[in-house]
């Protein structure tokens, strides 16, 4: 790629970098607030919502054709592993956290 | 303007994202951090709803979405089972496993996309490529730490060596093939290329956490979170979706801030940790013949019954040991003498980032009881008694006082400035870093040599006595 065309990319794609730059400061602000005493529970939840990776593989095995096999079977294994993920993470994170909860 | 299905999933994105951060930011205080993990969980349902609404909306049933939910039914099964059965000692190795299958979704979707959509700018096939790459490392390397937590695929130095050095040719290889897209005449097949890349990443994972040391496994495990995070953004830059560029970005920045916090806190830089550096120990030989005074627990007993401020100190060593019940149970008893018991909890403490709090919150300690690092240093010499159990280098009074200590720099709690200090150990072993501890030496500090689920169980019972 030349430079000109690298300068394009940036003007075509404008607002996505501005974008992208606001929400990872707004990410590390988010994250840094977070005490110590949590970063487990942290961790796994952070863990939990990266799986929204899943709404991907959903868009992605949505536009294939019924007779492309080999497609069919990479996204059914996409979905399946994003699905543990989602649940997964959600649900030990509630776990976890169940136990910080103040006793009565 | 028509509102459609499309519409209607964009607007549902939005209030995703919007759950996503609230939810976040709720995970911060203990009190609300349950409710914020339900409403980001929230979140990621609405989510997942309108985008099966959107992509199979009005359309006679297909392949795809009989699949889709099939999958979904036995992902939740699969996710469900593990969550539910997990011991709260493990959680790092569980950890590793959902960052696996987060890796793992990102590559499959780059293999799938890549065969699917040709035509894309070069910029978003250089895109597809990269998060399907990251995303296949994440995937191997998280599956090979899950193997490291469980003590198996360990390498002696030399080969470690070995490893190192072939990580960074293949790290290498995968950038170039990654940014080369751009100079590729258009004949060649993206299929093809992404499908060698993923495989090129796969092996890159295995090479890249294989050599590295059991004690920098936090990092690594946070490492590889942020990985997934990244993978998931740039997937959803491919797939132009606002909402997996916010969740992934959210958590790429979490586990930034983790990464750089442990490394921090083992005084380590991340650039030795992925290398595979080992810090060697000046003085490998001296504790054995260090002059200690040992202590009995009756003595120990009759030393709390008189103090009015006791710290305690929890390792990994204490998880381990299953003793966490037993110190509670040990705390209330000092508590109903009208002691104050404290937890001065270490960064590292545990197998990843605030893994202690975790372990001593499953003993039922209230989370108020435990206070970090920095907090104690500030008021550490009004303890009457530190108790330290299966802690070691964190304690370590060599960071801040011997310059050539391969542990000086790193942030310790001071336990050398309380009023008194009883180690409980088995023997006179080193800890990870292999150095000598020159707090057993202190005029202030006394061992206790036993099992420390015994100790602190017969600790109790002799106080009843008192």
């Amino acid at each position: 790629m030349e430079s000109s065309s690298v300068i394009q990319l940036v003007i075509q794609n404008e607002e996505a970098i501005y974008f992208l730059i606001l929400v990872v400061f707004l990410g590390l602000a988010l994250i840094s607030n977070v005490p110590a005493i949590l970063h487990t529970p942290l961790m796994s939840g952070a863990n939990a919502i990266s799986g929204v990776i899943l709404i991907g593989a959903i868009i992605s095995i949505s536009a294939l054709p019924d007779d492309d096999y080999l497609g069919l079977f990479l996204g059914f294994l996409a979905v399946t592993l994003g699905t543990v993920n989602v649940v997964g993470g959600f649900m030990v994170t509630d776990r976890m956290l169940n136990m910080f909860k103040k006793k009565k | 303007m028509e509102v459609s299905v499309f519409s209607l999933s964009n607007l549902t994105y939005i209030i995703s994202s919007f759950l996503f951060i609230s939810g976040l930011r709720y995970l911060g205080t203990p009190l609300n951090a349950q409710k914020g993990n339900t409403i980001a969980s929230i979140g990621m349902a609405i989510a997942v709803m309108a985008t099966l609404g959107a992509a199979y909306w009005n359309q006679s049933v297909t392949g795809g979405l009989i699949i889709t939910l099939a999958a979904i039914i036995i992902g939740s099964v699969i996710g469900f089972s593990l969550a539910d059965r997990v011991k709260m000692t493990n959680m790092p190795q569980l950890v590793s496993l959902f960052n696996a299958t987060g890796g793992g979704c990102a590559m499959l979707i780059g293999m799938i996309e890549s065969n699917q959509n040709p035509g894309h700018s070069v910029g978003a096939d250089i895109l597809l490529s990269a998060s399907t790459a990251i995303g296949a490392a994440t995937f191997s390397g998280s599956i090979i730490a899950y193997f490291k937590l469980n003590g198996l695929a360990r390498v002696n130095v030399k080969d470690a060596k070995l490893f190192v050095y072939g990580s960074r040719i293949f790290l290498a290889v995968l950038l170039s093939m990654v940014l080369a897209w751009a100079f590729i005449p258009d004949q060649l097949d993206l299929g093809v290329w992404v499908a060698t890349i993923s495989l090129i990443a796969l092996v890159y994972g295995v090479l890249f956490v294989v050599p590295i040391g059991g004690a920098d496994m936090p990092v690594v495990i946070s490492l590889l979170n942020a990985l997934t995070g990244v993978a998931t953004g740039l997937a959803g830059i491919t797939l132009d979706n606002k909402v997996m560029i916010i969740g992934g970005v959210l958590v790429g920045a979490a586990g930034v801030i983790l990464t750089s916090l442990m490394c921090k806190s083992m005084n380590r830089s991340l650039f030795d940790v992925i290398s595979g550096v080992v810090k060697s120990g000046s003085q490998t030989v001296g504790q054995k013949d260090m002059e200690v005074k040992s202590t009995s627990t009756s003595q120990l007993a009759m030393k709390l019954a008189f103090a009015d401020k006791v710290g305690i100190v929890p390792g990994f060593g204490l998880a381990v040991a299953q003793a966490q019940h037993n110190c509670a149970a040990l705390q209330l008893e000092l508590e109903q003498r009208g002691a104050m018991v404290e937890y001065i909890i270490h960064p590292v403490a545990g197998r990843m980032p605030g893994h202690m709090n975790v372990l001593l919150a499953e003993a039922e300690i209230d989370y108020e009881k435990m206070i970090s690092m920095d907090e104690a240093n500030t008021r550490i010499s009004e303890f009457d008694v530190l108790l330290i159990v299966g802690a070691n280098d964190v304690v370590n009074p060599a960071a801040v006082e011997d310059i050539n200590s391969p542990l000086h720099g790193m942030p310790i709690i001071e336990a050398h400035r309380a009023k008194n200090v009883v180690i409980i150990k088995r023997g006179m072993s080193f800890g990870y870093a292999g150095v000598p501890n020159t707090l057993f030496e202190k005029p202030n500090c006394e061992l206790l040599f036993g099992e420390a689920d015994q100790v602190l169980s017969s600790l109790r019972s002799e106080l009843k006595n008192i």
